[in-house]
């Protein structure tokens, strides 16, 4: 029997996360900067002040760079789901190409076409219709990402569908639960508000560099105000929306959760890892090796922030796989989960009942059809566990998903103090040259904070496509392993020499600065 | 309204996105020509800030059509993206390098130099335009592909379509008829482009070079598409039992669908009419400008009606000739009845965005751009 080459999946998947990360580069950016200029264009049409205008076209100048390269990026990211992920994508494409194609309707033509008068539009177009240009185009950008994000929390938690044993594939029955599913409304909310820290750290350092080199000294205290006060409406926001995304996680994905904290045997009253070294010689979630080289704990704050209640059961890795213990449903009642291994028959079960359904029906055998036909509607839930050989597939990678958390959540904490420090201090910035530094830092910073966010999100809920219907592994496209190597190498030389070519023209253009703008 | 009417209603949205699509290729026409009208920098300079202005919007149709196809038809998703790999990639590469190409282009520190990035305008000219086009034959000769749906439930080897040639697509290039719809893509692509170039640059030179362009590119244009047309009316085509679903091969399939439905017909005839007249206005008549609103109405009808053909009237849009049975009709390859209704309401918000859409273009193209606007400080030059 043919069987599938696991090397398709491993680099199926590396490049739809680099493709991914690429894009990510230029996103958080497009959402920030975008209202940063607009209220910059607001102050303009509400004083008539020319100053706010060259600085509302600075900033615009660097947005446009910018944007190019999101938008060619967004592009591969849509087709790789047909053409990495075809099996993903006639199964789920019901409900995952839905928004997409809403995204595109709605948002991108928004998008695109106010970006256009926007950018070329200033002696073309009345200076009230310029605006609601700009802020349409920020708006455009801004409902896009819902769209892509309902998406993409659907995937985490699959609501407002069922599996059609008819059609073999899952279908979209209720629209709202898809599109309000707390999960989505959850990440729209501290993906974009998270992303306007991108942006106000970006302008805060730019500016910062100008008070380093003495010059733009007022353009430079501006920009820095309104960015200061827009990041620390973002990251107030973000803290809020991600203490909301991580009740999430425990609710709907508490593997995750447990990777987030490297978490392998649960307790009541669990703690929160402040900080903490994951000890390399763990070799199996169910040895006897701590976990932990050294690790502080925050008391019980684990089980707060994830059922709401300090004396609450956090399972771990080796209570998800193997059982053993007690669930607090949301309404107090305890029940004991449904192991792994019986997840696994579950699956199977679904998967024979659907091919004796379908087999039965092809005979005419009614009465055989519907046997099956309720063995599969009771054991559908547990679908994609059916595809998995070894329960140890379902563990993510816990390094990589616990030290993401970390750097996100201290650095979290840092852009806090920074803007807020940032607003105190006001013009005094200007002779304050280490704070200026670390202004500049702060821009690649708050980047990979944002990465890390998205790598707790991504890395964390492996191996699942799609919680619980389905793992990467059957999700792929059949493609030769050699042309996905070869287009993963196209993508990543043309990825990182972009990469270097915007960098470059973005320093450019920050060094030539607002002078030569009217 | 019933499942049939939605499947119908989306091939017809999916269809006129496409038909779209093809228009906005002007700008791909265009950037083709870069180096035959544009003969000094600053000319092409002049050619890049014209089409610079458009070139969002062919790619957000583009995106957008991938988007509508994904949702109301994900089994040609799945079977056509996952299974002819190398042509769909190469089309994104061109594309992407594109989308940056405009904005870097005249940038200081861009490391790769103009002329580099005025490459890859050609590239995604040439072969995006011609690859595309061929991609689109197969629509009418057929790839080699199965689908199996039950795979799903083979925890080894679960995936539903699987492709049979080994080149994953390329091979449509090999074939003569894919190859003439590829070439007539791109020979319209260049009149349109050329005809855009009249209408948006006032520069006689250039006016004078793309006149003799639309010229030149009507013809091969013509040559092309017409072998295609009769050769394709003429063919076998594709068609489907609708109280079985089999496929079968039809004499003339698609030229019944013509005769049988003779709305699309007389569309297609409407479009290659205007299409024809739009060329000879940029032929023909040196003081209009209006050629590209006749051959775009006349792009948008021919090709809507070229791809309706292929859906409706019991023809399998996606066939394979592998597996007769394993072709994708717009019955056997749609989203849910629960899908296509919800899609069909937020459908109705095209008109509102057809109409900004249209304002937009009115309001930044009241005027023609000639040398001087390269100069402007006002606003950012490409």
């Amino acid at each position: 029997m043919e069987t599938l080459d696991l090397s398709v999946v491993d680099w199926s998947r590396a490049q739809f996360a680099m493709t991914a990360m690429d894009h990510w580069i230029f996103v958080p950016l497009t959402l920030s900067l975008g209202f940063i200029m607009a209220l910059m264009e607001t102050m303009y049409y509400r004083t008539g002040k020319t100053e706010w205008k060259i600085m509302t076209k600075f900033w615009m100048r660097l947005f446009g760079i910018n944007f190019a390269v999101g938008v060619a990026g967004g592009l591969i990211l849509e087709f790789q789901f047909g053409t990495n992920w075809s099996n993903y994508s006639w199964l789920v494409g019901d409900i995952f190409g839905a928004p997409l194609a809403i995204e595109g309707i709605m948002a991108f033509f928004l998008e695109s076409t106010f970006f256009v008068i926007m950018f070329f539009g200033w002696n073309k177009v009345s200076k009230g219709f310029h605006l609601a240009a700009t802020w349409l185009t920020w708006f455009g950008a801004t409902l896009s990402s819902l769209w892509i994000l309902v998406a993409n929390a659907w995937m985490q938690y699959p609501t407002g569908t069922t599996f059609n044993s008819d059609t073999v594939r899952s279908e979209m029955t209720d629209f709202w639960a898809v599109l309000f599913s707390p999960m989505a409304m959850n990440k729209f909310f501290h993906t974009v508000t998270s992303s306007w820290i991108v942006g106000a750290a970006f302008v805060i350092g730019v500016s910062a560099w100008y008070l380093m080199k003495n010059r733009n000294i007022e353009f430079a205290h501006k920009s820095i105000k309104i960015a200061a006060g827009f990041g620390l409406l973002g990251i107030i926001l973000a803290l809020y929306s991600g203490d909301g995304s991580a009740y999430q996680v425990a609710q709907k994905q508490p593997m995750k959760l447990a990777a987030m904290e490297g978490l392998y045997q649960g307790n009541n009253g669990e703690g929160l890892v402040a900080v903490g070294i994951l000890n390399p010689a763990k070799k199996e979630y169910n040895d006897s090796t701590n976990p932990f080289l050294m690790k502080i704990t925050l008391p019980k704050l684990l089980s707060f922030l994830a059922y709401r209640d300090f004396n609450a059961y956090v399972p771990g890795v080796k209570d998800l796989l193997d059982g053993g213990y007690l669930e607090t449903k949301p309404d107090g009642q305890t029940v004991k989960p449904v192991t792994t291994n019986e997840k696994i028959v579950f699956g199977q079960m679904a998967q024979n009942a659907l091919k004796g359904y379908k087999i039965a029906k092809k005979t005419h055998n009614d009465s055989l059809a519907a046997v099956n036909k309720a063995i599969f509607a009771a054991t559908s839930p547990y679908y994609g566990y059916g595809y998995v050989k070894d329960k140890k597939q379902l563990i993510p990678n816990i390094p990589l998903t616990f030290y993401s958390f970390r750097f996100m959540v201290v650095f979290g904490g840092f852009f806090l103090l920074y803007f807020i420090f940032i607003l105190y201090i006001k013009r005094r910035i200007e002779n304050m040259k280490w704070l200026q530094i670390v202004a500049i830092w702060a821009i690649p910073l708050a980047y990979l904070t944002s990465f890390s966010g998205w790598i707790v999100a991504e890395v964390g809920r492996q191996p699942w496509a799609i919680q619980d219907l389905l793992p990467t592994f059957a999700a792929v496209s059949d493609v030769p392993v050699g042309s996905i190597q070869a287009t993963f190498t196209i993508f990543a030389v043309m990825f990182i020499v972009l990469f270097v070519a915007i960098v470059s023209i973005m320093v450019k253009e920050i060094r030539k600065g607002p002078e030569h703008i009217q | 309204m019933d499942y049939a009417f939605y499947q119908e209603y989306w091939w017809l949205l999916v269809s006129l996105l496409g038909a779209i699509l093809v228009f906005l290729f002007f700008v791909q026409g265009g950037q083709s020509l870069l180096y035959t009208i544009g003969k000094t920098e600053d000319e092409r300079s002049l050619l890049v800030n014209s089409i610079g202005k458009k070139w969002e919007f062919t790619f957000t149709t583009l995106v957008t059509f991938g988007g509508a196809f994904f949702a109301s038809f994900p089994l040609f998703y799945s079977t056509s993206f996952g299974g002819a790999y190398w042509p769909w990639m190469i089309i994104l590469i061109c594309f992407v390098l594109q989308a940056v190409s405009y904005e870097f282009r005249k940038k200081e520190g861009n490391i790769l130099g103009h002329k580099t990035y005025e490459a890859f305008l050609l590239f995604n000219g040439f072969v995006g335009l011609l690859l595309f086009g061929t991609a689109v034959g197969t629509f009418f000769t057929g790839s080699e592909f199965i689908v199996n749906k039950e795979n799903i439930y083979q925890p080894m080897m679960p995936v539903i379509s699987q492709w049979q040639n080994p080149l994953h697509g390329l091979e449509a290039a090999f074939n003569v008829r894919n190859l003439l719809l590829g070439f007539s893509i791109f020979f319209l692509a260049r009149v349109l482009g050329s005809l855009y170039f009249i209408s948006n640059i006032h520069n006689p030179d250039i006016n004078k070079r793309s006149r003799k362009q639309v010229l030149i590119n009507a013809i091969f244009f013509l040559v092309c598409f017409l072998t295609f047309f009769i050769w394709t009316l003429a063919s076998k085509g594709f068609a489907v039992k609708p109280e079985t679903g089999e496929v079968y091969m039809q004499n003339a399939k698609y030229l019944h669908n013509f005769i049988e439905m003779p709305i699309i017909g007389i569309a297609m005839l409407l479009g290659v009419v205007s299409l024809l007249y739009g060329i000879g206005i940029g032929i023909f008549c040196p003081k209009s400008a209006k050629g590209i609103w006749f051959a775009g109405v006349g792009t948008v009808l021919a090709v809507l009606s070229l791809l309706l053909i292929l859906g409706y009237n019991n023809t399998a849009f996606y066939p394979s000739v592998t597996d007769l049975q394993s072709s994708l009709t717009i019955r056997n390859s749609s989203s849910s009845y629960f899908t296509l209704k919800v899609m069909s309401v937020v459908s109705l918000c095209i008109p509102f965005v057809l109409a900004y859409i249209f304002y937009a273009w009115r309001m930044m193209d009241k005027k023609q751009i000639d040398m001087k606007d390269l100069e402007s400080k006002q606003n950012p030059q490409y």
